[in-house]
């Protein structure tokens, strides 16, 4: 909430005392993590701390002054912001396993009861690739096809809440798709692959209808546009292709490796 | 995991000493998402032939076209992982692996070629008066790499001593 709150002062009162405020609360995030790492240094191998510094250091970036100006004057730079808020940063901070973390940390009665609230049933349907996919995806439809995009450069509150959402369905998504953090129910990973063909599905062809119909409308020259969307199209490639190859190391270590058939007679 | 095993290993007995259909498909999918890749950055980027989008594609043809990004993506991925995963068990073709290659780098141009290019009409290979030209070449490169893959299957088949 803390989080939130800030960053929406950021964007509606003095824009250096905001991006002060984001950078300690990462910079508290990074240590938290960092320190239950060195605590429990052998829950986690030792790239996914590096990993997770890695989310923290693009968060850094996407929020730094001069992106920032870049974002709110270009919507190519809107692009790269969105880019390294909702696909890149992420990826860093779910496969540095945060969750495994967190769980350890807590005492044990806490985390249960953190576990048994992620069964619950409301819960279940927030998390569920599914729905984290319309919430990510679904959530950039409704951000370039309609005029919530031109309103959200005049409006700081939806400006700062469109940041909040690009981070958290970011997260959200990557974690429904190859999170390596344990959960309740967690849907099989056929389901998991589906949804991942689908939404990459999604995103390039929004790229490609924003290219070649000229959304969002009415913010920026049809050059500009055209550049943003490219940006979105190969962008998101790349760090599609990151999730995928994180999906299916997961996929392939669930089976045992194909071994000859002397070892099994063994 | 008993039951993996024991089905995994006994498709590996058939063939002796290396698993000649998964080495093919996996070769193929590799094949496929390599001629992807170089189409998007050879034609599209450095070349400027093709078109990203042509103003105005009907969005169904753009959801397609998306849909088949999409594969190729995935199945790249899962390709390289089915090599890593057959190598480490020593059960790869090579033989099979090249005929693969070329079998999906063919396939994925001739596919392009007709389905892309001349049925949903995504970008055509060139804007120039001559079309004709260029779609030739294309599909002409695309059959003969497919050709020089059926060569090379028909090869390692028979350095297997498959029928």
């Amino acid at each position: 909430m803390a989080f939130v709150s800030t960053m929406l002062i950021s964007d509606t009162l003095s824009p250096s005392v905001g991006t002060g405020g984001v950078f300690i609360i990462l910079i508290a995030l990074l240590a938290l993590y960092l320190q239950a790492h060195y605590r429990f240094r052998r829950v986690l191998s030792p790239w996914r701390p590096l990993s997770f510094t890695l989310g923290i250091a693009l968060l850094f970036i996407a929020f730094s002054p001069p992106l920032m100006v870049f974002a709110h004057h270009d919507l190519r730079g809107h692009m790269l912001q969105h880019l390294l808020l909702g696909m890149f940063a992420p990826l860093g901070l779910i496969l540095g396993a945060p969750g495994t973390l967190l769980l350890r940390s807590v005492p044990v009665s806490m985390a249960r009861r953190l576990v048994a609230l992620l069964a619950t049933r409301p819960v279940r349907i927030l998390i569920h690739p599914v729905s984290a996919a319309l919430l990510d995806i679904g959530g950039m439809y409704v951000l370039y096809l309609t005029p919530l995009y031109a309103l959200s450069m005049t409006n700081p509150v939806i400006h700062g809440l469109l940041h909040v959402h690009f981070i958290l369905s970011g997260c959200l998504f990557t974690w429904a798709i190859a999170g390596p953090d344990p959960a309740p129910h967690r849907p099989t990973l056929k389901l998991r692959l589906a949804v991942l063909f689908v939404a990459t599905a999604a995103h390039a062809t929004l790229a490609k209808v924003m290219y070649g119909f000229g959304f969002p409308r009415g913010v920026a020259s049809t050059s500009d546009v055209q550049a943003a969307a490219q940006w979105m199209y190969y962008g998101g490639d790349a760090a599609e292709l990151i999730l995928i190859i994180a999906f299916f190391t997961i996929w392939f270590r669930r089976y045992p490796r194909r071994t000859t058939p002397r070892s099994i007679s063994a | 995991m008993y039951v993996q095993e024991t089905i995994m290993s006994s498709s590996s007995t058939t063939s002796a000493t290396s698993d000649l259909r998964r080495s093919l498909i996996a070769a193929v999918l590799i094949g496929v998402g390599f001629m992807a890749a170089l189409d998007e950055i050879i034609f599209h980027q450095l070349l400027a032939w093709h078109h990203f989008v042509e103003w105005g594609t009907p969005a169904f043809a753009l959801f397609s076209d998306g849909l088949l990004h999409s594969a190729e993506l995935i199945l790249l991925v899962f390709g390289f992982f089915m090599l890593a995963d057959l190598r480490a068990c020593k059960l790869f073709s090579c033989a099979y692996g090249w005929a693969g290659l070329l079998l999906g780098m063919g396939g994925f141009q001739l596919f392009d070629g007709i389905v892309d290019h001349k049925i949903l009409r995504l970008h055509q290979v060139r804007y120039v008066d001559d079309l004709w030209r260029y779609d030739l070449g294309w599909n002409a490169a695309g059959l003969f790499m497919l050709g020089i893959g059926v060569w090379l299957l028909r090869r390692a088949r028979s350095r297997h001593g498959v029928r």
